[in-house]
């Protein structure tokens, strides 16, 4: 079988794969979100925090619920890996630095997990699996509360009240993310991944050096980086090591747990709204630039035109042969075009376009289908640009699932679509006007460029993948990005649930003839349009003076 | 498509008139836009106005005015910026290229603003002729004092006679006097004003022709409705509507960010070695942010206000404009609006043994003498049916005639021994079995069957030497006008329920609502009802529309979303209304509807063609920054323009050239045409979101192929 042709098939097999899980998932979440009941667990949970799971709380709550949390979450990752060093059960690793503890701190709390460390030489067991590991449940638990909240302005009339922050946290974790992870672990056990809490052992000598291995629960955290799209690695090869992802099995099973929630969250918007037909049509949107991206990754890597590609059948540099270049692609688009940022595979070693198209869907805003929650709320937002943009065209001021888009509206949904773009070009052009920043390229000319527009796009999107090449600890890389991964995450929120709060107040316009519908493949492309036109359009500069000009040069 | 282009026509219509002289379209132009098929038509538009509001148009490069549209706010500081730069080097053509291109930029977004407006101020100079400063006759208990128009308060008496102007808007409360009132509504025919009742009201500035009334002035000088009507024509009370502010916020946020990636480009372009002069990086910024629908916005929402003037409908605010876009229901009062206004003769149905001509030669002559509308109807169908030529009075010998009254309900002839009745089938019966006469059983069924289909039974009864007999009956029914049930149709494809209102039972009303096509009716309908049923409706989220004349028909009107009040109705009704229709025309609902929808389309489509014409522009300007650097970004420049420089300029010219060729567009709005929101969204995709993606493409390389012949250049 020629690779194009397992590449092709693998990508297949992952479709029908997510097919089948979308409605019974995505169904049941809406059950989780919904239901009044709460488990005998889940009240312990809520008595041992003091919340009262049935308040139902106005947007202002919902929003401090959310960042009080994260405040907290933050401050004790970041003091975890401070004493780490005083911590038994760390395999003798010193504390964090502060710069660097932030970095981390900031960045498994907003469920992006760049790194700026190395897994296996920082961090023992007790900051992977009692603080790392922890965030990586919880950042996605927040993420899909806050989606579940603008999903309930839609669906909900008359009235401010968006849920509570509290069981949809707690929920999402106990009743969504646990037993999935838990399977996805021993079904990656079964694969190979490793899970124990061994030491650290010398397994040879290579290179002069002593070369060692340190074990870890690295099956169960792996099972939650890709579910929670979370994609902070035990190890600093990420996916690409063998105790992490062993083999193609394990490599297409990581990837579908990357694409799960996020796809099938689309149902549960549908249901939640009333209309499954509704959630296909954002379904479609995600699934038309996913498969796009993937074919043009995939075109791109296997294009065969330098002497060392044709010998390799593609561009094979910096990827695993027991993946291919196949599974690589299919890998790096899926973890780009969500907030995962795993990597099987070195982006750097891409081809310009390879890279550029890895940037682009970071740029797009994580959005096909994007993290957990965050990937259904920033693609609803796109589509209240949409219906605004278009809407007028039918002859009404425009409205979406019933909810007019006015001023209140627009005002959220522009600043949202204003942040990211803002973060990732500023912090980019300052760290390229300062003298030091540029310091830390291991490249020059366009690729060392896309370097740093690859960390910010990263960072503030919340991707955490790194272009590799670049040494971003550093001072400045540590604090600018930690900075950039925080305001990237919740400034985003902040609109997110004004905009909630705002629908949920209106009353609903009723749909008829002259309603623009938006459960239609016209819809879903017009929809692919806005946000290919809109979030892409701002970076098409950048990109051309990075991927762009790298692609073209040859 | 099989529909003639009536927008066309409908541009035509009032492009007749010349554009040196707007006026309010006089009322006898206003039928030709009735037609049912007549749609919603641009206003006329001439080249020469650009060159007239030229001044104005520099007037309003003052920076105070300019902020108030974000965009082309940053256009007018790259203007100024890349002049400065240009002076710096004043060797240089590119600069002083790129800078004069963006000040006409700024000045054709002016442009379209001020010939929008200019539209509106030629008609504000009319109106303002009829608003002469009068000299009021103020009642002080029983004397009379001169004041003058400005010094009356409300609550003021003022007395009016033959010749006198009215000095401000208020209530006739004494006397009954024909008015002119030309000055307003257009219309030469005066009309009647008297104190009580529905047609009460008076407006300042128009003229009393006979008799003599008392007004008691209802608003402050300086607010009257001839005030407000300058103010908005003029636009000088202009706010910006919801639709238009939440447009300008998303405008604003896409100036933002494209802003952002034009500055954090340069250190970029340092690194890679391609340092950018910052006229390109102006040039660039403003091909970027979204000029077109930034420098057109304003002059959509006047012209759309605009457009309902031309129709003699004025809009007490831009919202009301928007919201008729909205509208999912709308309130029609059966007649006027969807029956003519009386009930007609449709059919004559003789009794056994009786000649259908027969019969109709009795109800003719029978009718003569009926000069009510249902009466002239008889007799016209007479004619067109039966071929029977109208007689007149004179023209029989030894006849006379009986009158129809309201008491007697009948109306006929007596020719020597023979007598001829028509009239309510109770009155007949009984003048029948007065004379010993029978009334014939079928004449019942008959009567009783058109009663129940809706339509009013009239008999026709003769005593002659075979004596007093019923000859049959005359079918009376409201007249559905012509059009109207198609329209209903394209009305319920576009979404809009249409509710008729009557006064009729249930029973009629029903039959009409069914020949009309609406979907539903209001029958036996009070003032209360109405409002019942608009507060039902618009706790479904829907909003409602309808048009009212009485002061009883107010608080409707103020509760409904657009309330359009007929200029011949009372003052409180025209208060409390958001539109008021000078033509007293309730049908122009649905034209204020469509212009409605047309605005906001307007706004989308070129929004959309804007936006989607970066993907061009970037195309052009990109590769002409960074070629030189990474020669392979020459790949980008699929148009193959011929230089750098050229390209830049070339992408500057054809988005100021793209404002001025669309402003036309902007001032008709764009074509409308009732259909579902799915085919409108298929088509105006199509064509100005496909079109705003490649029209750029050959504007920008024909520009640059025009460039390129400039010695020197390219």
């Amino acid at each position: 079988m020629s690779p194009v042709l397992a590449g092709v098939l693998q990508f297949l097999a992952l479709m029908v794969a997510l097919a089948l899980a979308y409605r019974p998932l995505g169904d049941y979440m809406a059950g989780v979100y919904s239901s009044p009941k709460h488990l005998r667990v889940e009240k312990w949970i809520y008595r041992a925090v003091g919340a009262n799971p049935a308040t139902e709380m106005r947007w202002p709550a919902y929003l401090r619920g959310v960042l009080g949390f994260s405040l907290v979450s933050v401050l004790f990752l970041y003091l975890l890996q401070r004493v780490q060093g005083s911590l038994p059960g760390s395999l003798g690793f010193a504390s964090i630095d502060p710069d660097q503890a932030f970095n981390t701190a900031a960045s498994f709390v907003s469920n992006t997990n760049w790194q700026s460390y190395y897994g296996e030489q920082a961090m023992g067991h007790v900051v992977q699996t009692g603080g790392l590991a922890v965030q990586n449940f919880l950042s996605a638990a927040v993420g899909m509360a806050v989606a579940v909240a603008l999903v309930r302005g839609f669906a909900r009339t008359r009235t401010g009240e968006l849920g509570n922050f509290w069981a949809d946290l707690v929920r999402g974790t106990v009743r969504i993310l646990l037993p999935i992870a838990l399977v996805g672990a021993v079904l990656l056990v079964a694969c190979g991944a490793i899970q124990n809490f061994a030491g650290i052992h010398e397994v040879g000598r290579f290179m002069g050096g002593s070369q060692q291995w340190n074990g870890g629960a690295v099956a169960s955290q792996e099972a939650i980086k890709e579910l929670g799209t979370n994609g902070g690695g035990y190890f600093n090869a990420n996916s690409a090591h063998p105790f992490e992802n062993p083999n193609g099995l394990s490599n297409l099973l990581e990837i579908f747990l990357i694409l799960l929630i996020p796809l099938s969250l689309t149902r549960t918007f549908g249901r939640m709204v009333g209309s499954v037909r509704q959630g296909y049509a954002i379904l479609a949107t995600m699934t038309v630039i996913w498969v796009v991206f993937t074919g043009l990754m995939m075109w791109t890597e296997f294009h065969h035109g330098a002497p060392a590609y044709d010998i390799a059948g593609g561009a094979l540099e910096g990827k695993e042969t027991r993946f291919g270049i196949g599974a690589s692609s299919i890998f790096s688009v899926a973890t780009t075009l969500t907030s995962t940022g795993a990597v099987n595979s070195f982006l750097s070693s891409y081809t310009g376009f390879g890279g550029g198209i890895a940037m682009l869907g970071m740029q797009l805003g994580e959005i096909a289908p994007g993290g957990v929650g965050s990937g259904l709320y920033g693609i609803l937002v796109m589509a209240v640009i949409a219906v605004f943009l278009a809407g007028l065209m039918v002859g009404r001021t425009p409205e979406y699932l019933g909810k007019k888009i006015g001023t209140r509206q627009i005002k959220f949904a522009a600043c949202y679509i204003l942040i990211t773009p803002a973060l990732v070009l500023c912090f980019t052009a300052v760290a390229m006007a300062l003298p030091t920043p540029v310091n830390s390229l291991t490249n020059s000319g366009a690729h060392g460029f896309s370097e740093i527009l690859y960390a910010y796009t990263s960072g503030a999107n919340n991707n955490g993948s790194a272009f590799a090449g670049l040494n971003a600890d550093t001072q400045w890389f540590n604090t600018s990005i930690g900075v950039a991964m925080l305001l990237g995450r919740f400034l985003p929120m902040v609109f997110v649930l004004a905009l909630a709060g705002s629908l949920a107040e209106q009353k609903p316009v009723p749909a008829t003839a002259g309603t623009l519908r938006t459960d239609k493949p016209l819809f879903s492309g017009l929809l692919v349009g806005t946000i290919m036109i809109v979030a892409g359009l701002t970076y098409f500069p950048a990109l051309a003076l990075g991927p762009l000009a790298e692609g073209l040069a040859s | 498509m099989t529909r003639p282009t009536n927008l066309d026509k409908a541009a035509k219509s009032s492009g007749s008139k010349s554009p040196e002289t707007p006026t309010l379209a006089p009322h006898s132009d206003v039928p030709t836009r009735h037609q049912p098929d007549g749609r919603v038509g641009g206003g006329l538009f001439d080249p020469k106005q650009l060159v007239k509001s030229l001044p104005d148009a520099i007037r309003k490069l003052d920076p105070r005015v300019m902020v108030k549209s974000p965009v082309m706010f940053v256009v007018e500081i790259g203007s100024v910026f890349t002049t400065v730069l240009a002076i710096t080097k004043p060797g240089e053509w590119f600069g002083w290229a790129i800078a004069g291109w963006l000040w006409l930029t700024t000045i054709f977004a002016n442009l379209a603003e001020a010939v929008a407006e200019g539209r509106g101020k030629a008609q504000a100079d009319t109106l303002r002729k009829a608003k002469t400063d009068s000299v009021a006759r103020r009642l002080t208990g029983s004397a009379e004092e001169r004041v003058a128009g400005t010094a009356l308060r409300i609550g003021d008496l003022v007395v009016c006679e033959a010749g006198d102007v009215i000095p401000g808007d208020g209530d006739v409360v004494e006397g009954v006097a024909s008015v002119d009132e030309s000055a307003i509504t257009g219309e030469s025919a005066p009309v009647i004003r008297e104190s009580g009742g529905d047609r009460s009201a008076v407006t300042g500035g128009t003229k009393v022709l006979s008799d003599r009334i008392v007004v008691k002035i209802t608003t402050k000088p300086g607010e009257t409705f001839i005030d407000r009507m300058i103010a908005l024509v003029e636009g000088a009370a202009r706010q910006k509507t919801p639709n238009e502010i939440a447009l300008n916020i998303l405008l604003a946020s896409l100036t933002i960010v494209f802003l952002l990636a034009v500055v954090t480009l340069q250190p970029f372009a340092i690194y890679a070695g391609a340092q950018q002069s910052m006229i390109v990086l102006t040039a660039l910024l403003v091909c970027l942010i979204p000029t077109t629908i930034g420098a057109l916005l304003s002059a959509i929402g006047i012209a759309g206000m605009d457009r309902l003037v031309q129709r003699n409908v004025l809009a007490m605010s831009g919202r009301a404009v928007e919201a008729a876009g909205d509208v999912s229901t709308l309130l029609l009062d059966k007649t006027g609006t969807i029956t003519l206004g009386n009930r007609q003769a449709a059919e004559f149905v003789p009794v056994k043994g009786v000649m259908e001509a027969e019969l109709a030669d009795a109800a003719q002559l029978s009718s003569l003498a009926d000069e009510t509308p249902e009466g002239r109807s008889i007799v016209v169908l007479a004619k067109e049916k039966y071929g029977l030529r109208e007689r007149h009075q004179g023209e029989l010998a030894h006849a006379e005639w009986i009158v129809f009254t309201a008491q007697t309900r009948m109306s006929g002839v007596d020719v020597d021994a023979r007598k001829i009745r028509k009239g309510a089938t109770g009155s007949v019966s009984n003048w029948v079995t007065e004379r010993g006469g029978q009334v014939a059983a079928d004449a019942d069924t008959t009567a009783s069957e058109i009663s129940q289909a809706g339509g009013t039974p009239l008999l026709v009864a003769v005593e002659d030497e075979r004596g007093a007999r019923v000859l049959g009956v005359i079918h009376l029914k409201d007249v559905v006008k012509e059009g109207m049930r198609e329209r209903f149709g394209e009305l319920r494809r576009m979404g809009i329920k249409t509710v008729m209102i009557t006064g009729d039972n249930p029973l009629t009303a029903r039959a009409i609502a069914q020949e009309a096509g609406v979907d539903d009716f209001l029958a036996e309908a009070t003032p209360e009802d109405k409002m019942a049923l608009i507060r039902r409706e618009q706790a479904g989220g829907k909003l409602v529309a309808m048009t009212g004349d009485g002061t009883n028909d107010a608080p409707a009107l103020a509760q409904a979303d657009v309330g359009v009040a007929m200029n011949t109705g009372t003052s409180a009704a025209k208060e409390a209304g958001n539109m008021v229709d000078l033509d007293s025309n309730p049908t122009k609902l649905i034209e204020i509807v469509e212009i409605g929808k047309q605005l906001l389309i307007t706004r989308g489509a070129l929004t959309t063609f804007s936006i989607a014409n970066d993907v061009a522009k970037y195309f052009a300007i990109i590769p002409a920054m960074f070629a030189v650097v990474y020669p392979g970004l020459d790949t980008l420049n699929i148009m193959r323009l011929s230089s750098p420089e050229s390209a830049i300029l070339s992408a500057v010219v054809f988005n100021a050239l793209i404002i001025i060729a669309l402003v036309p567009l902007a001032l008709r709005g764009v074509r409308y045409r009732p259909m579902s929101a799915d085919r409108m969204l298929r088509r105006n995709l199509g064509v100005y979101g496909l079109g705003g993606l490649i029209a750029p493409f050959a504007g920008i390389k024909a520009i640059d192929l025009l460039i390129s012949l400039i010695p020197g250049i390219g």
